[in-house]
C-alpha cells in the first residue's frame, strides 16, 4: 500500500536502530513512556522492541481509551442497555470490558439489544431507522474521538432525531499526564507523545511537560518507523541535554491542532468537575459531559443511571500498569487469572491495552540487540 | 529478559496447556467465531460428553470419512458466491483436508416463512452446480420451515461422506521441526467480501469470496508428496492464525511464519488496515494450509501452484521446536511477535 508501506520499511528501520545504538550512553538506563495505546499496539505488532538496545525500556502509558473506563461506568452502560426499548450501541472493544456483573457482550446474550458500531454516525443512522426505539451511543475516548461524537450530536440536534442520546465518557489527555508526572513512584526520562489526539489538540498543550517537569516529549506517528524515529529524537534531546516538545508527526499534526474540531468540542461538551479513571482514581477536570445546549441528548439525564462507584478487583493492578509503575507481566494475575478471553482488568481487553498487547504479541523470549 | 518475566511466561504456558473448560453462563457470539471461545465450547463441553479424543475435520470409520457443517451466513448472497455454494464447498473441504475423496452429501434446509421461491430456486441451483463441480452427489435430505423472523432467509446443514485416500497419512499431531508450511493462495477474501457485502461500513471494493472445492489441490499434494504430507487444513473461521495455533498445540511444536511471505490481496490488506483487523484472522472458504516434510516441500509447492485456483500458492514458514505450542511471526519490519488465537468476534456469521 502506497503511503503506508514506506513507513514500515525494514531497511530504514535497521538504519534507524543503528543510529539509536550510536546515540545512547551504554552506562545509562532509559525509561520512555509511550502515552498512547496506539503506539503500544504498533510496538508489539511490528516487534519494534526487538530493534531497540537493551537499555532503552518502553513503558506503556494511560492513553488507551477503553482501559481507563472504570467498572462503575460499564455497569451504568449495561443498566441503560437493559432499559425497555433501548438499542445500545458502542465500539467493538467496549463490548468485552468487564463491569462488576459481566460485559455488554453478555448483556446482549441475556437479551439486551447491544450493537457494535464503527462510528457514532452509524448509531445515529440506527436511531433514524428505528424511530420507535431509544438509541444510546456509549461514547468513549480522548479528544481524538470526541469531535466525531460532537458532530454526530450536532447533526442529531439539527435533524431533530429525538430518540438518540449519548452516554458520554469522553476524557481529556492533559490531566492524566499531569497526574502521572506528579506521581512519586514514577521515574521516566521522556515521552513518546500521543499522535492522534494531537491532530485535534495540537502540540502546544504538552509544553508543560518540558516546562514544568523538565522531560522531553516527541509527538509521534503510528507506523513502526515513526515510533523508532521518535525514540531516536527523544534520546538525542537527552544526549544533547535539551528538553522540549518536538513534532515527529508533522505530516498530520499541526502545532496548533485543529481549530474547527476544538470549536465543536467547545460547543457540545463541558468539563465535569471530576471523573473517575480506572486505576488512577478521580482526576479533576479530566472528563467531558454534554453542555447545557445538548442536555436533551444526555443519556445520563434521559435514563436512570445507577452511578455506583465500583472498586477495582483487589487482584487487579491496572492502575500500576497504566502509570507504568509495573510492567504487564509483573501484575499478580497477568496471564493466569486475567487473560484476553477472561479479562479482570481493562488493560487486558483492548488491543491497545498494554497487557493485551504484551499477552497477544510479546509472550516469548526476545533476543535483544546488545550495545 | 529478567528471571521474573521468564517465570511469568512459564506460568502462562502452564495455564494455557491445561484442558479448556466451558465456564460461560450463556452462549455469546464469540462462541461462534472460531477462536478461543469456540474451542472452549468444543473441547470443554462437546468432546468430553461424547468421549471424543481427537478432533479432526472429519471422522474416519473403516476407510470412510464423515463430517457435517451448518451454514448461517448473512447475507445469503455475496460477491463470488452464496450460501448454497458455501454449504457444498465447506463440507467437501472438510473431507478433502482430511485426505478423503468426497463421495456424497446429505442436505438439510431450514427455511424462513415468506422466503421468495425464486431465491430458494437460485440456491438449490447453486447447490447442484457446486456439487457437480466438486464431483459429489446429493443423496438424501430434509426440509423444515420456521416462522418469519426465526431465521435469516435460510440455514443449510450438509453432511459429507468420503473415502480416505490410500496416499494420505495426515494428522494434526504429525508436525515435526523442519516441516515447511504452504498456503494455496491469498488469504481472507471470503471474510472481507462478506463484511463489505453487509454494507455496514460504507466501504466498497472488488473483492469476491474465495469459496471453492479443495479436493483437486489436495489430490495434487498427495500425488506429489504422498506420505510426506503431514497435515492439511482449510483456513475458515478464525483464519490462518487459528489453524496454525491449533496445530502448534496438537503437535507440541513452534510455528514460525514470515509475514512478508503470506499472500494477501492488496484490497483485502487495505480493507483490513481501515477496519483495524489482522488478515491472519480473516476467514477463507477455499484456501488450504499444508505442512510438508522439508525434502518434499519444493515438489509439493509446485504441484499446489499448478492446481486450478491455486496459482498464488506460497511457502510461508517453518515448524520449529521452541517455544512449543506457540505461533510466532517474523514481521516484515524485522521484529517478532506472537500470533495467538482469535479472542473476540470481529465478523459474525460468515459461513
Amino acid at each position: 500500500m502506497r503511503f503506508v508501506d514506506e513507513y514500515r520499511d525494514a531497511e530504514l528501520g535497521r538504519a534507524l536502530a543503528a543510529e539509536i545504538v550510536a546515540t545512547v550512553d551504554p552506562g545509562r538506563h532509559y525509561k520512555l513512556m509511550e502515552v498512547c495505546g496506539g503506539h503500544t499496539h504498533t510496538i508489539y505488532k511490528y516487534g519494534v522492541d526487538d530493534l531497540l538496545p537493551d537499555n532503552v525500556e518502553l513503558v506503556h502509558g494511560p492513553g488507551c481509551p477503553v482501559c481507563v473506563i472504570p467498572m462503575g461506568r460499564v455497569d451504568d452502560g449495561i443498566a441503560v442497555a437493559h432499559e425497555e426499548g433501548v438499542i445500545f450501541s458502542c465500539f467493538g472493544d467496549m463490548m468485552r470490558v468487564p463491569g462488576s456483573r459481566g460485559t455488554l457482550l453478555e448483556a446482549k446474550a441475556a437479551g439486551a439489544d447491544v450493537r457494535m458500531v464503527y462510528s457514532p454516525l452509524d448509531a445515529l443512522r440506527i436511531a433514524r431507522e428505528n424511530p420507535a426505539s431509544q438509541v444510546v451511543f456509549f461514547a468513549v475516548g480522548f479528544e481524538t474521538t470526541a469531535p466525531s461524537t460532537a458532530l454526530t450530536l450536532m447533526r442529531a440536534k439539527a435533524e431533530g432525531v429525538a430518540n438518540f442520546s449519548c452516554f458520554c465518557n469522553h476524557v481529556t489527555i492533559v490531566p492524566p499526564l499531569r497526574a502521572l508526572l506528579e506521581s512519586p513512584d514514577l521515574r521516566l526520562d521522556g515521552f513518546i507523545g500521543p499522535g492522534h489526539v494531537s491532530t485535534v489538540v495540537g502540540a502546544r498543550p504538552f509544553e508543560f511537560i518540558p516546562g514544568d517537569y523538565r522531560k522531553p516529549i516527541v509527538i509521534s506517528g503510528f507506523e513502526p518507523l515513526d515510533v523508532l524515529q521518535s525514540v531516536h529524537m527523544i534520546l538525542r534531546q537527552l544526549a544533547e541535554a535539551r528538553c522540549e516538545v518536538e513534532n515527529q508527526y508533522k505530516r498530520v499534526v499541526p502545532y496548533e491542532g485543529n481549530p474547527h474540531a476544538l470549536q465543536v468540542l467547545e460547543e457540545v461538551f463541558e468539563l465535569r468537575p471530576h471523573f473517575e479513571w480506572r486505576g488512577l482514581g478521580f482526576i479533576s477536570h479530566s472528563g467531558l459531559k454534554l453542555s447545557g445546549a445538548y442536555a436533551d441528548f444526555d443519556a445520563e439525564l434521559r435514563f436512570p443511571v445507577p452511578g455506583i462507584r465500583v472498586a477495582d478487583p483487589k487482584a487487579c493492578q491496572c492502575g500500576e500498569v497504566l502509570k507504568g509503575v509495573i510492567r504487564p507481566w509483573e501484575c499478580k494475575v497477568f496471564g493466569t487469572a486475567c487473560t484476553p478471553e477472561r479479562p479482570i482488568g481493562t488493560c487486558m481487553v483492548s488491543s491497545e491495552g498494554a497487557c493485551a498487547a504484551y499477552y497477544n504479541f510479546g509472550r516469548f523470549t526476545r533476543e535483544k540487540a546488545v550495545v | 529478559m529478567t528471571g521474573g518475566e521468564a517465570r511469568t511466561l512459564e506460568l502462562i504456558e502452564r495455564v494455557r496447556s491445561k484442558p479448556l473448560r466451558f465456564r460461560d453462563e450463556r452462549v455469546t457470539m464469540a462462541h461462534g467465531a472460531g477462536g478461543k471461545a469456540t474451542q472452549s465450547l468444543v473441547e470443554g463441553l462437546l468432546a468430553p460428553a461424547f468421549g471424543m479424543t481427537e478432533l479432526a475435520d472429519a471422522a474416519v470409520l473403516e476407510g470412510l470419512a464423515l463430517t457435517t457443517d451448518s451454514f448461517v451466513v448473512k447475507p445469503i448472497r455475496f460477491p463470488g458466491g452464496s450460501i448454497g455454494e458455501l454449504a457444498v464447498n465447506g463440507t467437501v473441504n472438510d473431507l478433502a483436508v482430511a485426505g478423503a475423496r468426497p463421495l456424497a452429501l446429505t442436505l438439510s434446509l431450514v427455511l424462513e416463512e415468506g422466503l421468495a421461491a425464486d431465491e430458494l430456486r437460485a440456491e438449490v441451483a447453486a447447490i447442484a452446480r457446486a456439487a457437480d463441480a466438486a464431483d459429489v452427489r446429493v443423496v438424501a435430505g430434509d426440509t423444515k420451515v420456521v416462522e418469519r423472523g426465526r431465521c435469516d432467509s435460510m440455514y443449510i446443514c450438509t453432511t459429507g461422506l468420503g473415502r480416505v485416500d490410500p496416499r494420505a497419512r495426515l494428522s494434526p499431531a504429525a508436525l515435526r521441526p523442519g516441516d515447511r508450511i504452504l498456503v494455496s493462495g491469498p488469504i481472507g477474501e471470503h471474510g472481507i467480501a462478506i463484511m463489505l457485502a453487509r454494507g455496514q461500513f460504507e466501504l466498497a471494493a472488488g473483492i469476491e469470496s474465495d469459496t471453492r472445492s479443495l479436493w483437486s489441490p489436495v489430490d495434487a499434494l498427495l500425488e506429489a508428496a504422498g506420505p510426506s504430507m503431514r497435515c492439511i487444513r482449510d483456513a475458515t473461521r478464525g483464519g490462518l492464525a487459528s489453524v496454525l495455533n491449533e496445530l502448534a498445540r496438537a503437535s507440541g511444536v513452534a510455528i514460525v511464519v514470515r509475514e512478508s511471505k503470506v499472500p494477501v490481496h492488496p484490497t483485502v490488506l487495505g480493507a483490513c488496515e481501515i477496519l483495524g483487523i489482522d488478515p491472519m484472522y480473516v476467514a477463507s472458504e477455499g484456501r488450504l494450509v499444508a505442512f510438508v516434510a522439508p525434502e518434499a516441500a519444493d515438489e509439493a509447492l509446485a504441484a499446489l501452484a499448478a492446481s486450478p485456483g491455486c496459482e498464488g500458492a506460497a511457502e510461508i514458514g517453518v515448524v520449529k521446536t521452541d517455544p512449543a505450542g506457540l505461533v510466532l511471526v517474523e514481521t516484515a519490519f524485522g521484529g517478532r511477535r506472537v500470533m495467538d488465537m482469535l479472542v473476540g468476534d470481529p465478523l459474525p456469521r460468515i459461513c
